[in-house]
């Protein structure tokens, strides 16, 4: 009886801690080797719907559409005029910026579009070096306007908005870049 | 003397009792950002360059579709291929499933597309068209950052 009663009373069982750090460790490495904290970056679109047939695309009109056209030798049409790529960026600016002052671009930013059409064997990096362009172009507007609210640049202004939705500068000169559906077949 | 003695007599020594939290602390960061399987990669895929950049923060909304050439063995490339997960897609029109089976996993879903640069507009504009059909409309064309422009 007093052996048992001894024993139960030393049998305050505690786990050790001390290999618990280790074991945490071990964790630790596995999870930092398998780790990758690259963030992916790249240009984000949205594409449009699948047509419909009932629902004919709303349609815009000429002047508000500046045309992007690049063919299968990687020749850059701009408005119908030979062209290069390094001119997209102004050609977008002063297409934006217009508000209605010349007749040859937008009626206001709100209405412009940015249209651009590829070949088949359009050159993909030219395809992206277009689409850069374009949204350079937007960037600097964004810039301007936000510098003129008084921030540094308008990655500055995004990050102070309490919600995202209600940006201003972008409501103002809204990005609309469309993708022209490729001709059928060559 | 007396001192000396007291001097002697304190041993100091680092409190080793909460090192496992912040161990775990550590763990758990990097349990939380860790993604898990990479897949491996059987198209190559060098990545055009771009100035104009914005970074998808939210990993988990993300879903990888790779265009290029198919890798073979050595050094040599094949024809241009599509490959979504783990699968080089034979046929495009499956795209438009596997989107979709995607979106209404993940309503949110923006789709990467790592195109390599030398590929040609056709395939892109193809992948486009099923990704129309599959409701998959946020996209981005993963790009690297200019290195000439910094």
């Amino acid at each position: 009886m007093g052996i048992l009663a001894k024993k139960k009373k030393r049998a305050g069982a505690e786990i050790p801690t001390s290999s618990m750090a280790d074991i945490a460790f071990l964790l630790l490495i596995f999870f930092l080797v398998t780790t990758t904290i690259d963030v992916d970056t790249g240009i984000g679109m949205t594409l449009p719907p699948e047509p419909d047939e009932t629902t004919p695309p709303p349609p815009v009109a000429d002047r508000n559409m500046l045309k992007i056209l690049i063919n299968a030798q990687g020749q850059v049409l701009l408005e119908d005029l030979p062209s290069s790529v390094a001119q997209i960026r102004n050609e977008v600016m002063t297409h934006v910026q217009n508000n209605g002052v010349d007749a040859r671009y937008s009626d206001s930013p709100g209405k412009a579009v940015v249209s651009i059409k590829t070949d088949r064997l359009t050159p993909y990096n030219l395809y992206i070096q277009t689409l850069d362009e374009v949204w350079m172009a937007y960037f600097e507007i964004w810039d301007t306007e936000a510098r003129s609210m008084g921030y540094a640049n308008y990655v500055g202004y995004r990050a102070d908005l309490e919600d995202p939705s209600e940006n201003e500068i972008r409501d103002k000169w809204p990005a609309q870049v469309s993708l022209a559906e490729p001709d059928p077949g060559n | 003397m007396a001192h000396f003695t007291k001097k002697s007599k304190a041993k100091p020594e680092i409190s080793t009792a909460s090192l496992p939290d912040i161990i775990f602390m550590l763990l758990i960061f990097f349990m939380v950002t860790t993604v898990l399987r990479e897949q491996e990669v059987q198209v190559r895929t060098i990545l055009p360059q771009a100035e104009a950049l914005t970074k998808i923060e939210q990993k988990r909304y993300v879903s990888y579709i790779w265009m290029g050439p198919e890798k073979l063995r050595g050094n040599a490339v094949g024809d241009t291929k599509v490959q979504i997960d783990d699968a080089v897609i034979e046929d495009l029109t499956n795209i438009r499933s596997i989107m979709y089976r995607k979106l209404t996993e993940q309503p949110r879903l923006i789709v990467s597309l790592r195109v390599d640069e030398e590929s040609e507009m056709g395939i892109v504009t193809d992948v486009h068209g099923e990704l129309r059909k599959a409701g998959t409309l946020r996209i981005s064309y993963s790009s690297r950052r200019d290195i000439s422009s910094m």
